[in-house]
């Protein structure tokens, strides 16, 4: 035990007194968290659209002010000609042009139809087609109200309602990922960056001829990451609480107990890297693209996993930050407790069973 | 409860490291391991301290075997890599606590082991390790090696990159802890370290090229060895190498140890020979084999 403790303290020494795994440690998820929860967002805000508007007449003036008195849009232009369409994307100065047909609301009257054209600018296809959807209620909202007066016979409506994240912030589903990738970063890379260290400087050497066992340096080095872990994912879950707002809906004691085991997981990963590397560089790359990469492309975190192609979905099944995702996300934003996410957490744990077993069966116990 | 070593082979993929190599290290001796870079003493070293598994061969240590009895091995050893392989963020004094703790025991237990080397860094026993100067790191990595009072030490390479003095206080110190009932097995490329050893191997190739005490190894120098000296080193050299009888010519401090393939060798002719190539100040006189010597013509 004392020589575990001695280990220990090391570690720490270690830590503490290097500037750059510090920052690492504690600035880059406090940087990175305001950086998707701020920058970083899906949602639209005062876009910059043109119109051209063929009849200028009261339900065209009607439609147009409705447009620019929501916080989506702010009309920045009002053009003439048909030509100065392409001008104006080029410029690139608006995102959208509005063209109302000539004798709009005459045609309305008469015909019960008129067209307005929605030109996007879809170099940024997300945003022009959320720019669309936008336009669209804006104007389906219109005909809704007009059409009061008027008794029509059948009419659907439509009543969309976001269950656990009604306003649609983007931070809701930035939080989780964020919080995932940190933890493996900070959990894999840093350990395996810490056990390559002592390979490279040859301190490994003098380990290995020590009474201490392979097990003992394992834990050794994990356990005060572990520890820092546990912080940095306190650090996280405050900040989007009080910063971001953000509710944590479910049992903060399941989210805690969830974390360390992603946290476990992400270190065993971690040991097997350093494992397999033999210098710091290398420990380094491994972890970054063989650990981050997935993490921000697989895991469902930005891009969907059920749009993948089924080949990708099956690879994504291998990925530990999936799961780690899906629960936050459950605890998080649903408030689900564990008889939801039992499945995943099973998962999960016996990921990190294996991963322990087999970085200390690689754990070599002599220099080849 | 020494140190054995029966027919250790050893390769890297085409590199023979080492070849058949055996010799005993006595209890309570001071062995070393002499030989330029690259002959195979650090490959020797990690295989005795179970760092490496030997292709052929076996080898004790303290009467246990490498293979099996390696944990065991590693309780019992101390050992000092050619490299400086401590923390180097760590202080003096926190590189040897973490050492005597990972060793089960404390500074205290065996100050008196490491007294005569720590007394010289304690002052500066709060300083990293990394900020040292060549000297105290090496009397550092020393008293980490001590730290657990080894049965055998283990030194590879200990004075290289060390100046003169601190190389010459560091013998001295060897000494001492051979007194105090420690096996010693030490490398060096310095020839003139190696006559401080009560016995030593010469090592090159992954060979063993002769054991022996280093007054006999010196004595069964088959030759006779002649310091020569002139007014041109470089110009002398090449003579020496082109006379037609030279046995051997190799640059020793300010002279050339020259010895001549004939029995009935006369310096008189010799001095003839230079002053036709030119040569002025010639002295050639008669002088000791040095270990240095001997290694050269074994290793011829």
């Amino acid at each position: 035990m004392k020589r575990f403790i001695g280990f220990i303290t090391k570690e720490f020494y270690h830590i503490f007194r290097d500037r750059r795994s510090l920052f690492i440690l504690f600035g880059m998820p406090i940087v990175q968290i305001l950086l998707f929860g701020f920058a970083i967002t899906n949602e639209i805000n005062n876009v910059d659209i043109a119109i051209l508007d063929h009849s200028k007449d009261a339900t065209t003036k009607e439609i147009i002010n409705k447009i620019s008195a929501s916080k989506y849009f702010s009309i920045k232009q009002l053009i003439e000609r048909e030509d100065d369409i392409e001008a104006v994307f080029k410029k690139g100065k608006v995102k959208a042009v509005l063209n109302f047909e000539k004798d709009f609301s005459k045609n309305l009257v008469k015909d019960h139809k008129a067209t307005v054209q929605i030109i996007t600018d879809a170099t940024d296809p997300n945003t022009a087609n959320t720019i669309s959807n936008y336009v669209s209620s804006i104007l389906q909202k219109y005909q809704q109200e007009q059409n009061k007066a008027i008794k029509i016979n059948y009419i659907i409506v439509p009543q969309p309602r976001m269950v656990y994240n009604p306003e649609l912030k983007s931070v809701y589903m930035f939080v989780p990922g964020v919080m995932t990738i940190i933890l493996m970063l900070v959990s894999a890379m840093m350990t395996s960056i810490s056990i390559t260290r002592e390979k490279e400087l040859g301190t490994m050497e003098i380990l290995l001829v020590s009474p201490i066992k392979p097990f003992q340096v394992i834990i050794g080095k994990v356990f005060p990451y572990i520890f820092l872990s546990i912080i940095n994912a306190i650090v996280i879950v405050l900040l989007s609480i009080f910063i971001f707002k953000m509710p944590v809906q479910g049992s903060l004691f399941l989210l805690g107990v969830e974390s360390v085991l992603f946290i476990i997981s992400a270190l065993a990963l971690g040991i097997l890297i350093s494992t397999i590397s033999a210098t710091q560089q290398t420990a380094m790359m491994i972890s970054l693209m063989g650990l981050m990469l997935p993490v921000i492309l697989l895991s469902g975190f930005i891009f969907p996993i059920s749009s993948m192609p089924l080949p990708l979905q099956i690879i994504s099944n291998a990925i530990p930050a999936k799961w780690f995702i899906i629960i936050l996300k459950g605890i998080m934003l649903k408030g689900v407790g564990l008889q939801f996410i039992w499945k995943e957490t099973l998962i999960l744990l016996g990921m990190t069973v294996f991963f322990i077993g087999l970085s200390v069966k690689k754990y070599k116990i002599r220099l080849e | 409860m020494g140190i054995s070593v029966s027919n250790i082979s050893k390769s890297y993929k085409d590199v023979k490291a080492l070849q058949n190599i055996s010799f005993e290290v006595k209890p309570n001796e001071l062995f070393g391991l002499i030989g330029p870079d690259g002959a195979g003493k650090t490959t020797l070293f990690r295989i005795l301290t179970t760092l490496l598994i030997a292709n052929e061969g076996e080898a004790t240590v303290a009467g246990l075997d490498v293979l099996k009895d390696f944990k065991e091995i590693r309780k019992h050893v101390g050992y000092m890599p050619g490299r400086f392989s401590l923390y180097q963020d760590l202080t003096i004094e926190e590189n040897l606590n973490f050492f005597a703790t990972i060793f089960g025991t404390s500074i205290e237990e065996n100050y008196d082991l490491i007294k005569d080397i720590y007394v010289q860094i304690e002052p500066f026993k709060d300083r990293r390790a990394g900020k040292l100067s060549g000297g105290m790191k090496q009397k550092l990595a020393l008293s980490c090696a001590l730290i657990h009072k080894p049965k055998v030490l283990f030194l590879d390479e200990p004075t290289t990159g060390v100046d003169p003095v601190s190389r010459k206080e560091f013998w001295e110190m060897l000494k001492r802890l051979q007194q105090k009932g420690i096996t010693i097995l030490v490398s060096t490329p310095y020839m003139d370290e190696a006559a401080l050893c009560d016995r030593i191997a010469l090592i090159q190739d992954g060979e063993i090229l002769q054991i022996d005490t280093p007054e006999n190894i010196v004595k069964q120098y088959p030759k006779t060895i002649y310091d020569v000296s002139a007014n041109n080193m470089y110009q002398l050299i090449n003579s020496l190498k082109a006379y037609q009888h030279k046995h051997s010519v190799y640059p020793f401090g300010e002279f050339v140890h020259y010895t001549d393939t004939r029995s009935d060798f006369n310096p008189k002719e010799l001095k003839t020979y230079l002053e036709a190539q030119n040569l002025s100040n010639i002295s050639i006189e008669r002088t000791q084999a040095t270990i240095e010597d001997s290694f050269m013509e074994l290793a011829k």
